[in-house]
């Protein structure tokens, strides 16, 4: 984004490198690694199977998807009637 | 004669960085007083090959495979329907209400208009006092919408019929970032706003008191975008950035639960899949990717030799089985989530395309560009 370049890559901790601020990182760093690796998770084969099946068992109420019916749709014009 | 918006930003404190020093205290229990940073930073090397070599072993399949069984998918048609013209300059962001015809959307230029969509009439007009109005969106309740950029806040403006009313004079100063506002959502209701910024952080704020309830801190550099997770699967919400990572945060607890870092370039936008279990991300590096939260990694990544440009934003149909983004070379790609694929190629903006929402019925989408007009597309 345009705005980005002009703020430049801001570190959000803005501290001065003293070595207390960086073993507090350090720390912080080692705890969310530590959250992080011991989530449980399961296999991608399983994970796309559910993907898959809520497109499947969705499909059909998915209107972009399925194409509806111009009548059905308030923004695709709808034909009108003419007398010849 | 002094705006009123400005008296009111000495009324806010806002403390992200307190709220962040109690969450780190709490991460040093358990740690030894004697360690040192070399040992720190060997035990963070060992832990995020461990990651790696957790997430590898479940890597049995890639998703396109899986999904060959599933039926490819047919030609799509699909046409500009609307044109809302009015803006003076880039549209930047824009929304949906829930009533699925009202769409808010700001502009560079400061202005923020709420349309009607099927009439492509405007209903209100609001001047912010600053420029780039990067972050709007709708209150759940149709009664109110909220916005900021420039200004580092989220400001709520309630929403009223009264042609005698000024929109500007009720507006309310809700968030106070120390840069740009990227983002911003309502919760569940039109209590609670959450945003992202330019300083790096996400914060959580009740709309009424202008308080701060939450901050989330872990991103390295601008956050530019966030998505809520449907409200079946609970209280995370995901946030992208500059720094190339997409980060799922525990809204209570304000802890980063899962990350992932896999983009080349900056996360422009990230969108969860219908289901709550997976989300998708636009980058600068010209690539979508879908990443699977129980799985937790990257299943898939929506690219072509010949996209070079980023894709600033991504949204799902319905069914979560359609990608749509809009990407920097003018276009909107739609994507088979499933097989990856690419299945269409939408033309029809004169610049970037800088914003993209389905509706929530899914029976439309709406992209904002940086030709100051906004299309629907059927």
């Amino acid at each position: 984004m345009f705005l980005k370049s002009a703020s430049g890559s801001l570190k959000m901790s803005g501290k001065t490198a003293s070595t207390t601020n960086n073993i507090a990182q350090a720390r912080r760093t080692v705890q969310q690694l530590r959250i992080e690796a011991s989530i449980e998770r399961i296999k991608v084969s399983k994970a796309s199977a559910d993907l898959m099946l809520y497109c499947e068992e969705h499909a059909k109420k998915d209107p972009l998807l399925m194409g509806i019916p111009a009548s059905e749709n308030p923004f695709k014009d709808k034909k009108t009637c003419v007398l010849l | 004669m002094e705006p009123s918006w400005a008296l009111q930003s000495l009324d806010r404190i806002s403390l992200p960085s307190l709220a962040f020093e109690n969450a780190a205290e709490m991460a040093t229990e358990g740690l030894h007083e004697n360690e040192t940073l070399a040992s720190l930073k060997t035990e963070a090397e060992s832990l995020k090959g461990k990651l790696e070599e957790e997430r590898a072993k479940l890597h049995d399949v890639e998703l396109h495979q899986v999904a060959e069984r599933v039926e490819a998918l047919g030609q799509f048609v699909m046409k500009t329907r609307r044109t809302l013209k009015g803006h003076g300059n880039k549209v930047l962001c824009m929304d949906w209400c829930k009533d699925k015809r009202r769409i808010v959307s700001s502009s560079q230029d400061g202005k923020v208009i709420v349309w009607d969509s099927f009439t492509t009439n405007k209903e209100h007009a609001v001047t912010m006092p600053c420029t780039w109005v990067m972050a709007c969106a709708y209150a759940p309740s149709g009664c109110a919408i909220a916005c900021g950029g420039l200004d580092n806040k989220c400001s709520v403006y309630p929403l009223t019929f009264d042609k005698n009313e000024n929109m500007a004079a009720k507006k309310k100063s809700v968030a106070m970032h120390t840069n740009y506002l990227s983002a911003c959502s309502f919760t569940n209701s039109d209590m609670q706003i959450l945003t992202a910024s330019g300083d790096g952080t996400c914060a959580l704020w009740d709309v009424e008191s202008g308080q701060l309830l939450q901050s989330f801190h872990g991103h390295g550099a601008d956050v530019l975008c966030l998505d809520l997770a449907p409200s079946e699967t609970g209280n995370t919400f995901v946030s992208g950035g500059c720094d190339k990572k997409a980060m799922v945060w525990d809204m209570r607890s304000g802890q980063c639960i899962q990350s992932f870092e896999t983009h080349d370039s900056d996360i422009n936008s990230v969108r969860y899949y219908p289901s709550g279990d997976a989300f998708a991300s636009g980058s600068d590096d010209a690539t979508c990717r879908l990443y699977d939260l129980r799985a937790d990694r990257e299943v898939a990544i929506y690219s072509k030799e010949s996209i070079i440009f980023g894709a600033s934003s991504v949204d799902f149909s319905l069914s979560g089985r359609l990608l749509f983004a809009g990407y920097n070379d003018y276009t909107i790609n739609v994507w088979d989530v499933l097989k990856g694929s690419r299945v269409s190629i939408l033309f029809g903006h004169e610049n970037r395309v800088s914003t993209l929402r389905v509706s929530p019925d899914g029976t439309a989408f709406c992209s904002g560009s940086w030709d100051h007009t906004l299309r629907i597309w059927a």
